[in-house]
């Protein structure tokens, strides 16, 4: 006989199990790791603010995105390019003040990297160190997950669930704010599945590996990392567009918490207790 | 009285808000010494790393239809010192590069001997750790050609190599271990791309350690020092950057 089947299900207003303490060691873990990473990233890109596609690239080549500033009229203007399209970025990127009031031109602002001053070996420090965290972290909580039934039991998605009406119907309750209550509050929504599994089995494991596709090192005993992204500077640009898919998940993240209720989520997250949200009257 | 507050300037506000609060706690965290020195001590794990999964790995070679059409000079483009010009205007006719320190028999070859010896041509791509890559062919003799011609003592751990340039004032120098000295391709590189080397990419000759950074590629390259520690050569972190920018020694990462 199974716990289950001996206890009653339980009801909205009721506090349950939710987050077991792998998952929340991890994620606490993450939310520290990843915004050191961003922010140690954005100085590294620092040093070279420009992208391309391809094996090599440097400044005589054709670069997809960059970021600098340039005399425009009797002034001057920061600016992001890419594809050839230009916007002025002046106060934030390329041309910005910084905290003692002198007009910078780096990339990304002090107030966005670490270190504050520009320093490219900081940084690396910071983000190297910091990229082992990452990366054993990730690989002890996807065994952990697969092991343990968090892959099987909360984040697989069924197959009524990828139904078109199920996922149309799941996106118009997220538009229209009406989360989930009482019994069916103790599952994710196929939107959550889809979200946590494209940072879990997508975003993170693509940072890691674009990440050791621009090491020379790595590139010299597993040149096949290397190649999967069409060369390091492809991957070095892949790179740079999953950290944005992370920081766009970060900020979907952050609003839904803020939606749902963030007391009992962050309670949630830290103890493991949830309560689940009471029925809505019919 | 109406107060309009922009989107972006209020994303800009909070963020730089969020930023204010938590960067100088960065900053002063890796002020701390025991918390630097732990990051830092990630360096020694890259490297063990690399000596276990990779230890006599080859770098990538390439085709030639795969080079970049330029290839980016960085750092010291040119060197001041008159005897390095006097070598430069007599095309390094009566220039020599020395090996010695802890060897059983110094070397003096001139770069006519360096291209009488046999040669090694690879296609290679150059990674700098501001992240740019660019691909050239190299040729040169085998670093660890000389090594065995010069005999190493069993305590030489390192090698030095001294540069004829200063940087901000500077001598630049870098070293290696014994596994990278003696990795087939390492190469110091007289030529690069079919043509004797320009001395903005560190004519006469040029260390090419293909699986680390670019600022351990050491140009100018004047002497070469076998030494059991690199304690007590100009900073004592066994380069230029390494010593002036907290830069790793191991840079295959």
């Amino acid at each position: 006989m199974s716990e289950a089947a001996a206890s009653p299900a339980p009801q909205g207003g009721e506090l349950v199990r939710r987050h077991r303490w792998p998952t929340r060691l991890w994620h606490w873990t993450n939310a520290v790791t990843l915004l050191v990473m961003l922010m140690s990233g954005l100085m590294i890109f620092n040093a070279h603010p420009r992208l391309y596609w391809g094996e090599y690239g440097a400044n005589y080549d054709n670069a997809w995105l960059k970021v600098g500033s340039a005399r425009s009229g009797g002034g001057e203007q920061g600016y992001i390019e890419i594809a050839g399209h230009r916007w002025d970025t002046t106060g934030t990127l390329g041309l910005w003040t910084d905290a003692d009031g002198k007009v910078q031109r780096r990339a990304f602002p002090y107030w966005a990297t670490i270190p504050s001053r520009y320093s490219l070996a900081i940084g690396r420090i910071w983000h190297l160190a910091f990229a082992w965290v990452l990366a054993v972290g990730l690989l002890f909580y996807l065994a952990w997950s697969l092991i343990a039934g968090h892959v099987r039991r909360d984040i697989h998605i069924t197959r009524a669930e990828w139904r078109p009406s199920h996922l149309w119907h799941d996106i118009r309750e997220h538009a229209r704010l009406r989360f989930p209550t009482g019994v069916s509050a103790l599952h994710y929504s196929v939107l959550q599945k889809l979200a946590y599994a494209g940072v879990l089995f997508g975003l993170l494991p693509m940072m890691i590996l674009t990440g050791l596709a621009m090491s020379p090192g790595t590139d010299a005993w597993a040149p096949f990392v290397t190649e999967v992204f069409g060369g390091r500077q492809s991957a070095r640009s892949v790179h740079f567009l999953c950290a944005w898919g992370l920081v766009g998940f970060f900020v979907l993240h952050i609003v839904m918490v803020l939606l749902a209720g963030p007391f009992n989520e962050v309670r949630s997250m830290v103890t493991g207790w949830y309560r689940l949200p009471r029925e809505r009257r019919p | 009285m109406t107060l309009t507050v922009s989107r972006r300037g209020l994303i800009r506000a909070g963020a730089a808000g969020a930023g204010s609060l938590l960067l100088p706690g960065c900053d002063r965290l890796f002020d701390n010494p025991t918390f630097r020195e732990t990051l830092e001590s990630g360096e020694n794990l890259h490297r063990v790393t690399q000596r276990v999964l990779g230890r006599n790995a080859l770098a990538r070679e390439y085709r030639e239809v795969d080079m970049s059409p330029a290839f980016r000079a960085n750092g010291s483009r040119e060197v001041t010192d008159p005897a390095y010009r006097q070598h430069l205007a007599q095309g390094f006719a009566n220039w020599s590069l020395m090996l010695g320190g802890l060897v059983e028999h110094p070397l003096t070859l001139s770069l006519q001997a360096l291209r009488d010896l046999p040669q090694r041509r690879q296609i290679t791509r150059h990674d700098c750790v501001e992240g740019w890559s660019a691909i050239g062919q190299w040729q040169g003799p085998r670093l660890g050609l000389l090594l065995d011609m010069a005999r190493l003592r069993p305590e030489a751990r390192y090698l030095v190599f001294h540069c004829a340039d200063l940087y901000h004032g500077q001598p630049y120098y870098e070293s290696i271990d014994m596994v990278d000295a003696f990795h087939p391709q390492t190469i110091l590189a007289w030529a690069m791309n079919g043509k004797p080397l320009e001395e903005a990419h560190g004519a006469p000759l040029r260390l090419r350690v293909e699986r680390q950074l670019g600022y351990k590629h050491a140009k100018f390259v004047a002497r070469i020092e076998a030494v059991a520690s690199l304690e007590g050569i100009h900073g004592g972190k066994g380069g230029y950057w390494e010593d002036n920018g907290a830069y790793a020694w191991y840079a295959g990462i």
